[in-house]
Order: C-alpha cells, then structure tokens, then sequence
C-alpha cells in the first residue's frame, strides 16, 4: 500500500515537472538577421538564439553546392544556389529547441548537416533533466528503504 | 508476472519446428542482402537514394533497435541471412541433415576467442568508419559482402556458426540487448537434459542439427548466446524446449562477471552518446572529423572515440564503485554492476534512432520506386518529398525513452548491487550523469 501511495506521489511530481506553465519573462520581440553560410557538410553559425516572438531573417549562402535549409518544427525551407543567398523571414512564435538541416541532397554527409535555433528557454530539456532528477530521487530512497 | 510458454500454442509450435517458414523467411531475406550489397555496388553513390543506405540503414536499424531487439532479443539473428551460404556449405543441406556430410576442417574456434572480444573490435572497427559506411553505398555493400564472405570463410574452417558466435559485429550487441528481451529459449525439466542420452540439441541427431551456437540448451541461463534458430526445438527427442514470453530484462536479475560483456556495455552506451553528438548535434568540424577517414582530424577523433569508450566512461564508473565496502574483488564488482548499463545503452540507442530514423524515413518511399537511383519509378513514388516524419512526438518519446531507460537502470543496478553485496547509488547516479548527457545532446 505504502509503495503505491509513494508511486502516485513521484508519477504527480512527473506530471507537474512535465506540464505545468512556467512563466515567460517580457521580452520586447525584436528583427533578428543571421547571415548563415552552408558547405558540405555545416552550417556557419550552427547554433542560433532568437527570444519568441522575434521576427527572424536567415540569409543562407552556399559556399560550394545547393544547399537547403529546412527547420524542423516550423516546418520552412529555403534554398540557396552555389555563390548565391536566399533569405526567408518568419516570425519565431515557437518556443523551444529546434533543429535545422540540410533539405536538398548535397553530398555523402548530407542527412547529417544540422544546425540547432533555439527560441527562448529550451524548457523541455529542463524538464526532461527534472524528470531524470525526479527519478534518480524515487530510486535513491527506494534503495535506503531496502538498505 | 510468470512466464507464458509460448510454444504450447500448437500453431507456434508447428511454425517454429518446420524448416520452411523459416526457410521462407531467410530466402527473402538473402535476396534482400545481396540486392543490398549490389546497389550499393552498382546503384547511384548518392546514399539518400540508394538502396543499400535506406534500406539497410534506414529501414533495418529502425525495425532491429526499436522492435526486434527490445521485444524479440535475439529474433533478427533467427531469420538473418548472412550465416546462410556458409552454414548451407558447412552442413552440405539446406534443410534437413544428409546422409554424408561435407568434409570441412570443422576446428573449434581456439579457446582465447572463445568470447565477445573480437565483436567488440569489430563493432568498434565499423564505428569508428560509421560516418562513411552510413553515408556511402559502395561502402556499404563492400562492410555487407565482406560480412558474407567472412561467415562463408570461418564456416569452411570452424564448426558451427564461429562468424555469428565470436565476429559479427552486430551480433554482439543485440546478444548483450536481447537479455532485456520479453522473450526465451529455454529447458522445460533439467532433470530430463541430464538424463538425455547423446545430447542431440548439441551434437545433432537425423532430426535436425547440433546447436548452431555452440550452446547446450540445458545451461541456458540468459538470452546472450541463444541465436534463437530453433534447432534445439527440432532436435530435442523429449519435448523439452519452449519459448517463453516473460517479464523483461529477466536476465539481468544475476548479473554478468565477465569483462568482454562490462566492456560491451560501455561500448554501446559511450557509441551512442558519440553518435548523438556527432551526427545529430550542430558542430560542422565533429563531422568533418569524423568523415574525412585518414587525415589528422580524424586520427584525432578516432583517438577521443576510443578514449570516451575505453578510459573516460569505464574510468568515472570505476571511480565511483572504487571505495564500496566489499569482499569481492574491484574486477568482479565492475563487471557485475555494469550490467546495469545494459537498459540504459539499449535506451540511449532507441532515443538516438528515433530522431535519425524519424527524420530520414520518408527517404524509404522514394527508394521503393527507384531502389538503384537510375530514374526508376515502379510504385510511382520515386518523386516523394523529403519530409521529416512525427516531429511532435519526437523529443517527448526520446524523453521517455532517456528516462524510462534511467529508471530501468537504477532497478537493474539496485538488483546487482544487491547480488554482489554493494551499494547501487554510485552506478544510480552514474546513470543520471551521463542521462543527463545524453538528454542534453538530442534535445
């Protein structure tokens, strides 16, 4: 009876490290431009920071072949010739952690040329940590229960 | 939960003790390995639209890492074509045994191999090229035919299955996985095994052949070297095999003492964590590194690979095992705690594929059509757009998965440390560390 009363109670605690709101600081959003060079098989800058609800221009260049630039999550893509820049504007209401990669075949690496924007706090790595915390929290005072 | 004996179901029973189910199944899968090992030789170089890459890469390692091996353990070994041409020339039959068997060498393999060392090595040997082998398809089918020729090679020479048992690379892992497994070979009654005259699970008999795996099924304790073909079911004149579905990771409850398996552990949980930051993280000059085989960054990043495996992972966990109160000696205290490692490595690799399998999937639609990339277009979907698959879901279920494999761990560790008589709270926070390494890497 006890280990299913302390089971309910770390299966709460998860859901409330999951799922409850955190608040979000005001932030004034701002016009943020990235000037993002692409080569087989990286992107330069490959990590981008934006706060939300910024409004986000990348100018892709490609230094060698076509290159690609789709972001997971926004669901966008651009597209740049060798030599040439293409540039796509939109508006980071996404908060989180996204990945961005290659979306036009470009050479052996291809499907590893991923670049990383993260849109404010990436909440959910913090709450996946807070769960693992959680967790490790459950199984260390199970085992000085059993001790 | 008990055990289920799957094998009282007639039906399964009939299916597992024929040969042609399961011979059905191996032929489609050897005509799919060697079309695999031709379109990566002659198909287009271009990897996302090659057979070989998609197919072997894409496809297989989705359905090995997150069905076959977390639910069926050693399954894909059962139906897995690589043995067959070998074992076929070895045995002189395909199915049953013949009157005169072949005269091959039929060596054992020398006792020094006798473990999963050489698996080790040559896991490792493809890990370190990983970058080329998943990108390039002639690579590819050269690793794939290589593998075929090496278990036709070691047949000729050795009795048995020495390539799956002792070599393959692949083999390794999912034998060291498949204890996690819901599901087992076993003896009904050892009674009946020690009385058992000639032993024909092992040494063979008209019915069928001794045990591929260089296993007497009346010792079987865990899944680790149980290649799950069914001959011991074939052999066996008193009834006394069956396959069992039971709770998972049942083998893990006494735990392993020996060193080629602890290090096994490392290997796949340090490979995953490499690979995660590597191929899937944003930094430009890991993959460089990681690609360009033979230059000085690569040296270098084979360096720190084998280094990450061999010292800085099994070297924390020493460290925090070190100073527990025990009468058992640091060797065996390492090798038994580690099999906690074992739920937590086989989430890691499921958290990894989720995202590289999730992302790239909709490559195995376009392949169907035009598995060559000559302009094919056979079920006309050789056009179909790129589109990563279940965004949504993805950092969620690789959370679960991270998770849920560190609380398996801590279980399983809790079980080991209480075997060998030590506290499980350095291994549980051990877990934690490099969980928390690894949550940070994907998401």
């Amino acid at each position: 009876m006890r280990f299913y009363f302390h089971l309910l109670l770390f299966v709460m605690a998860g859901l409330v490290v999951a799922f409850a709101p955190l608040p979000v600081p005001p932030i004034a959003p701002q016009e943020r431009t990235f000037r993002i060079d692409a080569r087989q098989f990286a992107y330069s800058p490959s990590e981008l920071k934006v706060n939300p609800g910024d409004t986000v221009t990348l100018q892709l260049v490609s230094t060698d072949v076509v290159h690609g630039l789709y972001v997971d999550g926004y669901d966008i893509s651009i597209e740049a010739d060798p030599g040439q820049s293409a540039t796509l504007t939109f508006v980071a209401d996404k908060q989180g952690s996204f990945r961005f990669r290659c979306n036009l075949t470009c050479g052996a690496m291809h499907p590893f040329m991923i670049g990383k924007l993260t849109v404010g706090t990436n909440n959910w790595l913090f709450r996946s940590l807070g769960l693992a915390t959680l967790a490790v929290f459950g199984a260390l005072i199970s085992t000085k229960q059993k001790a | 939960m008990t055990k289920i004996e799957l094998t009282r179901n007639p039906f399964i029973k009939n299916a597992l003790k024929s040969r042609y189910p399961q011979l059905a199944v191996f032929i489609v899968m050897l005509v799919g390995y060697i079309f695999a090992i031709l379109a990566g030789l002659i198909g287009t170089p271009v990897g996302s639209h090659n057979f070989s890459i998609v197919f072997v890469w894409i496809a297989w390692w989705a359905i090995l890492i997150l069905v076959a091996v977390p639910f069926f353990g050693r399954g894909w070994c059962a139906v897995c074509p690589i043995p067959l041409p070998g074992e076929w020339l070895q045995r002189g039959a395909v199915l049953t045994p013949p009157e005169k068997r072949p005269k091959w060498l039929n060596l054992r393999v020398p006792k020094m191999f006798r473990n999963i060392w050489l698996q080790n090595i040559s896991f490792l040997l493809l890990a370190l090229f990983s970058s080329v082998l998943l990108t390039t398809p002639n690579i590819t089918g050269i690793v794939l035919a290589a593998m075929l020729f090496a278990a036709i090679g070691l047949s000729a020479i050795f009795e048995r299955r020495a390539f799956c048992r002792y070599l393959c690379p692949v083999g390794g892992f999912i034998g060291l996985y498949s204890q996690t497994a819901p599901i087992e070979l076993r003896i009904k009654d050892k009674q009946i095994c020690v009385s058992c005259e000639g032993k024909p699970c092992y040494n063979g008999s008209q019915a069928g052949y001794g045990c591929p795996w260089d296993v007497f099924p009346g010792g079987l304790t865990k899944n680790t070297y149980c290649g799950l073909c069914m001959e011991c079911i074939r052999t066996c004149p008193h009834d006394n095999i069956a396959v069992n579905l039971r709770p998972f990771s049942a083998d893990l409850a006494k735990p392993s003492t020996r060193m080629d398996e602890a290090f096994k552990a490392f290997i796949m949980l340090g490979s995953a964590m490499i690979y995660a930051g590597v191929l899937l993280g944003p930094w430009g000059a890991f993959k460089d590194a990681a690609y360009n085989v033979g230059t000085s960054a690569w040296f270098i990043y084979a360096v720190i690979f084998l280094s990450i495996i061999f010292v800085i992972l099994p070297g924390f966990f020493t460290l925090g095992i070190l100073k527990a109160k025990s009468a058992l000696p640091l060797k065996q205290r390492f090798a038994s705690l580690a099999t906690a490692l074992i739920p937590l490595g086989l989430m890691f690799w499921v958290a990894f594929s989720l995202s590289f399998v999730l992302t790239n999937a909709s490559y195995i639609i376009a392949a169907l059509s035009d598995p060559l990339g000559l302009g094919w277009n056979l079920f006309g979907t050789a056009n179909a757009v790129w589109q990563p698959m279940l965004f949504s879901i993805l950092a969620p279920a690789q959370t679960l998965a991270l998770v849920g494999g560190l609380i398996w761990s801590a279980r399983t560790a809790q079980k080991a440390a209480n075997e060998v008589k030590v506290s499980s709270i350095p291994v549980i926070i051990y877990s934690f560390i490099v969980t928390s390494i690894m949550l940070w890497l994907l998401l």
